[in-house]
């Protein structure tokens, strides 16, 4: 009897979580048959990818910080600053291209280093935390390039974003891959991944389970940091320039991504092959409603129509739980 | 001759076929206070809450001033004059105490329904005529938030009786206010008698009751025991009363010689929660925790534990000096906690048996930082077997399982960190029969395999039952240590109940 019970329980959970997946194929069959010459075409499903891969791999940090149970409103400001360092390292005869590589990743691991201390030992609210630090970096990125976007940086720099793999794979998707790879390894095969969970799932019972909690949390948001400045030094590659204002909103789409790939914004459940999918079915509308010549004003509404949808699905699965 | 307010008349309830009252009686006189005793479980707060119409009796009379009422929300019993200050007070934290005196039933400028505006100065001003009239002195223009517990209190009694209340039942009102609070309760409480106000007082106080109570109605297991002036009745036999059943054989106990002495506490205290905790606990001894709710119990086991950081004395493990100031130390000292409550501190009800199990072991079970899923799946596999966990498969959801088997699941992921001292925290509370004997068994085998095991219980029978020895603590203090050819329930409830008077 309860086996059975169980059963079903269990069979609903994985169909609640084949849901998004069979929402996201339905978009994309729906837009090949409306548009097979131009959306199916392969070239327009790696630019898809592409066009996928910055907030993808924004995503992948936030999805740490959700899962933890917190919220990373900075990653935005976090791409902007990172970026303006970036380029202002990246100037023909100055320095190696390794300098603003580094110099871009490390000013995103700090930011987030230090949004991480404010939550575990500030006691504030993450939503708080990170909203007045996405000020604050916006404001260090502006301070930095003194307003102004900064120009002329080297053939190789505008390579690393710009570039192919095996001339025909661009690098953002080999980038997103491999970190997309490594972040889900991470997060499903080590200690570290599963006291994430356990840290999201019940933080008192986490510590009881002698999780060093402020340590985990710490980890998350630097995690997102670092995510947010390859991101920035990707973005500023991409568009050949650094640009203080560029970022603005990607922590919205990071966020949507991962809720609609169905992890909890109560923290402590999630997967990354959601996060993946979330990330994607937002470039696919993006591209698909471009190329079938829906205005940009009417994707908002079917954008943020999708994500009410998800959650919809997610809270009125758990409630039939 | 006073005059009956509230009759209650052979009072049944059933929750799911289980009998929680059977054909309970309870009266109240004008200007009475009439004590209500019962351990835990007795069914108390039942009859409390239908007397306040949060449940519904299943037969029986309520009457009320000797007509029968049918009361089928709080709303109801409020409008018939009966008001109740429950254990945990809850008030709105950011408002005045005037509103919220008024909370529900403003004083208005104008009537114009939900929009008419508040009278707000005059408010406070009926507000501090009430507060003179009882002699209370409090702002009423002061936050919720910034009252004691005590104060607080005070404002419930107040609003009680500005909602013309002629029934007041308390809570245990006592139970987290200090002795100088508990006079000025008092004489709130005589005031109210003088009023004409009929007072049911709950508590495990034995001695407070006989300070204030006028009567004493005594219930066991759901069932009446008995009703009498406390002029007549005494403590010891209060206390039998209360207790009265026999032990049943339901506690399989082996016998086990304590070995050497595994930990020794001395002189711990934490905060207001308990004071100058001092004991040794050997090996293969199961140690017993007796005390009421709130004697400081839970939080002495916590702070060993590392939950909280002690203020004062120290734990010492295996002749060393411990600095457990985290979960993560006691665990190293190979100390595991079944903490009380499986929800929210033992159990991530958000994930699957299986990581919940290997959580506090993932790093023993891992290989730079990489879980071994086959290392992690065999442990679990033997715990579940070992426990006798029913579970659909250890990837089931944690939630899936019934109460007693997450019970075990706690305990299998204590037991994976092979612990040497094991420390239990009402480790029964809420589960089935069938479950309670196997841990009963589990824990008979533990100390037989040389743990050192400390529980915690409420059940008094179950302390007796188990334990090689029992020390008793009430509020926050060690008031006595009864060793097992001496274990009676009365003993411990004169222990658990002995509260020093404490001057400040």
């Amino acid at each position: 009897m309860n086996n059975k019970a169980n059963k079903r329980k269990m069979h609903l959970n994985s169909l609640r979580e084949l849901g998004i997946l069979l929402a996201f194929i339905v978009v994309l069959l729906t837009l090949m048959v409306l548009s097979p010459r131009a959306f199916a075409r392969p070239a327009n499903l790696i630019n898809i990818m592409k066009q996928a891969s910055i907030n993808g791999i924004l995503a992948m940090g936030m999805m740490y910080v959700i899962i933890s149970g917190g919220i990373d409103l900075s990653v935005g400001s976090i791409v902007a600053l990172s970026g303006v360092i970036a380029a202002s390292f990246a100037h023909p005869g100055e320095y190696p291209l390794i300098v603003p590589v580094v110099l871009s990743v490390v000013a995103g691991i700090c930011a987030g280093f230090l949004n991480g201390v404010g939550v575990a030992y500030g006691d504030i609210p993450p939503f708080i935390v990170t909203l007045g630090s996405m000020i604050i970096i916006r404001g260090l990125a502006l301070i930095y390039s003194k307003g102004q976007p900064i120009f002329g940086v080297t053939k190789l720099f505008e390579n690393i974003a710009g570039g192919f793999f095996l001339k025909s794979i661009p690098h953002l998707v080999v980038y997103f891959s491999v970190i997309t790879v490594i972040a889900a390894f991470i997060l499903t095969k080590t200690v570290f991944g599963r006291r994430v969970y356990a840290v999201g799932g019940n933080e008192v019972s986490a510590k009881v389970s002698g999780i060093n909690v402020p340590r985990i949390k710490i980890a998350v948001y630097t995690i997102s940091g670092f995510m947010a400045g390859i991101a920035g030094l990707l973005l500023a590659s991409r568009i050949v320039s650094g640009n203080p204002t560029a970022g603005e909103s990607y922590e919205l789409d990071a966020i949507a991504a991962v809720i609609i790939g169905g992890v909890s914004m109560s923290g402590g459940s999630g997967k990354w092959y959601g996060t993946v999918i979330g990330a994607l079915f937002i470039a696919v509308i993006g591209n698909g409603l471009d190329i079938l010549n829906v205005s940009s004003h009417f994707q908002l509404l079917i954008k943020g129509a999708i994500i009410i949808t998800a959650v919809l699905l997610d809270t009125k699965g758990k409630r039939n739980q | 001759m006073s005059k009956t307010i509230l009759e209650m008349r052979n009072i049944d309830k059933s929750f799911f076929n289980v009998k929680v009252l059977d054909g309970v009686h309870f009266d109240l006189q004008a200007g009475e206070v009439h004590a209500l005793i019962g351990e835990n479980g007795a069914g108390k707060s039942t009859l409390m809450k239908i007397m306040m119409g949060i449940y519904h009796k299943d037969s029986g009379d309520i009457l009320i001033d000797g007509q029968e009422v049918h009361f089928q929300n709080p709303r109801d019993a409020l409008q018939a004059g009966i008001a109740m200050i429950p254990q945990e007070l809850n008030p709105i934290l950011d408002m005045e105490v005037a509103e919220y005196i008024f909370i529900g039933r403003e004083i208005t400028k104008n009537s114009a329904g939900g929009l008419s505006i508040v009278d707000h100065k005059a408010q406070v001003i009926e507000t501090s005529r009430l507060f003179e009239s009882a002699g209370i002195d409090i702002n009423p223009r002061a936050l919720m938030r910034t009252l004691s517990v005590s104060q607080s209190q005070l404002v419930e009694i107040m609003k009680a009786i500005s909602l013309s209340s002629k029934v007041i039942i308390m809570d245990e009102p006592t139970s987290a206010i200090t002795y100088r609070e508990v006079e000025t309760l008092f004489e709130q409480i005589r005031i109210l008698k003088s009023r004409g106000i009929g007072v049911v007082f709950i508590s495990h106080k034995l001695d407070e009751i006989f300070r204030i109570a006028d009567r004493i109605t005594v219930l066991r297991d759901g069932s009446w025991i008995g009703t009498d002036d406390s002029a007549n009745l005494d403590k010891d036999r209060i206390i039998k009363m209360m207790v009265g059943r026999e032990i049943k054989e339901v506690y399989p106990k082996q016998e086990v010689r304590p070995g050497e002495v595994l930990m020794q506490v001395r002189g711990l205290s934490w905060k207001d929660k308990f004071k100058d905790i001092s004991f040794d606990l050997k090996r293969g001894e199961i140690l017993g925790i007796g005390g009421l709710v709130g004697a400081g119990r839970s939080e002495l086991v916590e702070t060993i534990f590392g939950i909280n950081k002690p203020d004062s004395g120290e734990v010492i493990i295996n002749g060393l000096r411990q600095n457990i100031t985290h979960p993560r130390h006691a665990i190293r000292s190979k100390v595991a906690l079944i903490t009380e409550d499986r929800g929210s501190q033992g159990l991530n009800l958000k994930t699957t048996v299986q990581e919940n199990v290997s959580i506090v072991q993932l790093n023993r079970l891992a290989k730079n930082g990489i879980i071994n899923n086959r290392s992690e799946a065999a442990a679990v596999e033997k715990q579940i077997t070992k426990l006798s966990i029913k579970t659909l498969s250890r990837k089931s959801m944690i939630k899936s399982l019934s109460g007693g088997n997450q019970q075990k699941v706690v305990l299998a992921k204590w037991l994976l960190t092979e612990p040497d001292i094991i420390i239990l925290d009402e480790p029964t509370r809420g589960i089935d029969v069938g479950a309670k004997r196997d841990i009963y068994l589990l824990i008979g085998e533990l100390a037989q395999a040389g743990k050192a095991i400390l529980i915690i219980s409420s059940e008094i029978p179950e302390l007796i039952g188990l334990a090689d020895r029992i020390i008793v603590l009430a509020g926050g203090k060690l008031t006595g240590e009864i060793s097992r050819d001496r274990f009676s329930q009365e003993e411990i409830m004169i222990y658990a109940s002995k509260f020093e008077v404490e001057h400040e």
